[in-house]
């Protein structure tokens, strides 16, 4: 079985590219079972389920939804190998920009909006610097010079991921996209690391702190000037 | 060396197979797309700028030199060959033109130098001044779609020239077409516009997603668009008048004739 990640702003057509994709597969008679992550509410389970594909969502809530889906693969992979599915696609919907939730293993997808400016690659981090793929989305609503210069500054931040661009309503790519995941590798969950370490996030806000005032805060701490430290016992 | 492209069918959008299922363009030669709005015409100028591989919404196929474009022709700017003025012009980059110029003219392996070519091409097609340290989005509907003309003429130097619906650009549509269409190269225009369509040397129709017809311009068209040219330098004429602030007297509209 493979492992599919993918990542990628709100509302970048995450959810509409892999939808094009999976059908994709499907009329190659290969089984998908998708995991929706998202941290407060989704509906898109009943997208997938449109095309007839076992799905499950997990809702983060209280967690980082990147942390969330990490801890929570191995049961990912336990039921997608039930299914008897031939491809686990997990599509998380990491917040921060800091995490990157793609393994060693799996193939990291990053899907990116162009009409999101042209400096967004710069901003985004190692969800896509780490990425395999960089997969455009809403191309067609910029112009073709937009769309060049956006796409050299992906190469700019991750100059060994191939580009994709995708369009979620007509489906342009996303067979571009089918083919790049049968390429993947199979998963092996004994060996499956991270790509990129999660952010240090252990201060005393990670556990409930509402209070804003500095004093009342412990942990790892890094102040505006750059200046970081421990706090606590 | 881009000798032609072939077009080959698909689909329209109820999933029939389109009416014309092969249309060859040639080097030099001019095509036009015309039909109602939501036919297809944006869609069969963008399965062409994608060297679509049936792997777009119609399905269709496009060969160069009767070849399947490598993955690398397709989406390599600096190998591309082909270039697209889109309606689409809306400068969501926060930068300065010369800046947006400077990074344009990297992807495609252009020379910086071209920076100063782009602006002042663009003057010559708006009525406004572009000045370099603008800002990309204080540039008006004209000032970008006349911008866009010049990069696409100078900076994506492509075999291949795509235009989308010039008209309604608010600038001087036929030397911008002049411009666009240089020697040698294959040109399609999107086009409402008589005018420019009788301009064409053969012109796809297209309905409900899919390319109908295919209309070789006649030697009787091709009269009537040199009239009809007049016409439009005419209103043309008077449209000057009227932005610079002057009031039109007598109208010579027999001399048209």
């Amino acid at each position: 079985m493979r492992m599919v990640i993918v990542a990628g702003t709100p509302g970048s057509g995450k959810t509409a590219v892999l939808i094009h994709a999976l059908r994709s597969l499907i009329e190659r008679n290969l089984k998908s079972s998708v995991i929706k992550i998202d941290c407060l509410y989704t509906d898109d389970d009943k997208k997938f389920s449109k095309i007839g594909v076992p799905t499950k969502i997990g809702l983060s809530m209280d967690m980082c939804p990147d942390h969330y889906a990490i801890y929570n693969i191995e049961d990912m992979i336990t039921w997608a190998r039930e299914n008897k599915s031939d491809f686990l696609v997990i599509e998380t919907a990491g917040l921060c920009h800091r995490c990157a939730p793609y393994t060693i293993n799996c193939l990291g997808v990053c899907v990116i909006d162009a009409t999101s400016g042209p400096n967004t690659p710069l901003k985004v981090g190692p969800f896509l610097s780490t990425a395999d793929l960089a997969v455009v989305t809403k191309g067609d609503m910029i112009s073709q010079a937009e769309r060049e210069i956006f796409r050299e500054r992906i190469l700019e931040v991750n100059p060994e991921c191939k580009i994709i661009e995708a369009n979620g309503l007509s489906g342009q790519g996303c067979v571009e996209l089918a083919e790049e995941m049968l390429l993947a590798k199979e998963v092996s969950l004994d060996e499956e690391k991270l790509r990129h370490s999660a952010p240090l996030a252990v201060c005393t806000l990670c556990v409930g702190e509402t209070k804003v005032n500095k004093k009342y805060h412990r942990g790892i701490l890094r102040r505006i000037d750059g200046f970081q430290k421990y706090e606590g016992e | 060396m881009i000798e032609k492209i072939t077009i080959l069918g698909g689909y329209d959008k109820h999933g029939d197979k389109e009416p014309v299922e092969e249309v060859v363009i040639k080097k030099g030669e001019i095509v036009g797309v015309v039909g109602p709005t939501g036919s297809g015409k944006s869609s069969l100028i963008a399965d062409i700028e994608q060297l679509a591989q049936q792997d777009t919404f119609s399905k269709r196929k496009i060969l160069v030199n009767d070849k399947e474009p490598s993955y690398e022709d397709r989406t390599n700017p600096r190998k591309k060959m082909v270039a697209q003025l889109s309606q689409n012009m809306n400068f969501l980059a926060d930068m300065s033109v010369g800046d947006f110029l400077s990074l344009h003219a990297k992807c495609r392996g252009a020379s910086g130098k071209c920076v100063n070519a782009v602006v002042d091409l663009a003057n010559t097609l708006t009525g406004e001044p572009i000045k370099k340290e603008h800002d990309l989005t204080i540039l008006s509907g004209g000032q970008s779609r006349a911008l866009m003309v010049a990069d696409v003429a100078v900076i994506s130097n492509s075999p291949i020239v795509l235009i989308d619906e010039i008209e309604n650009a608010g600038i001087k549509k036929h030397d911008a077409l002049k411009v666009l269409a240089g020697h040698g190269k294959i040109v399609m225009v999107v086009t409402h516009d008589p005018v420019l369509a009788l301009m064409t040397d053969k012109r796809i129709v297209m309905k409900r997603g899919g390319m109908q017809k295919l209309v070789g311009t006649t030697p009787e068209e091709k009269e009537l668009s040199k009239k009809l040219n007049k016409i439009d330098e005419f209103m043309l004429g008077l449209r000057d008048k009227v932005r610079n602030g002057e009031v039109v007297e007598e109208v010579g509209i027999e001399d048209l004739e």
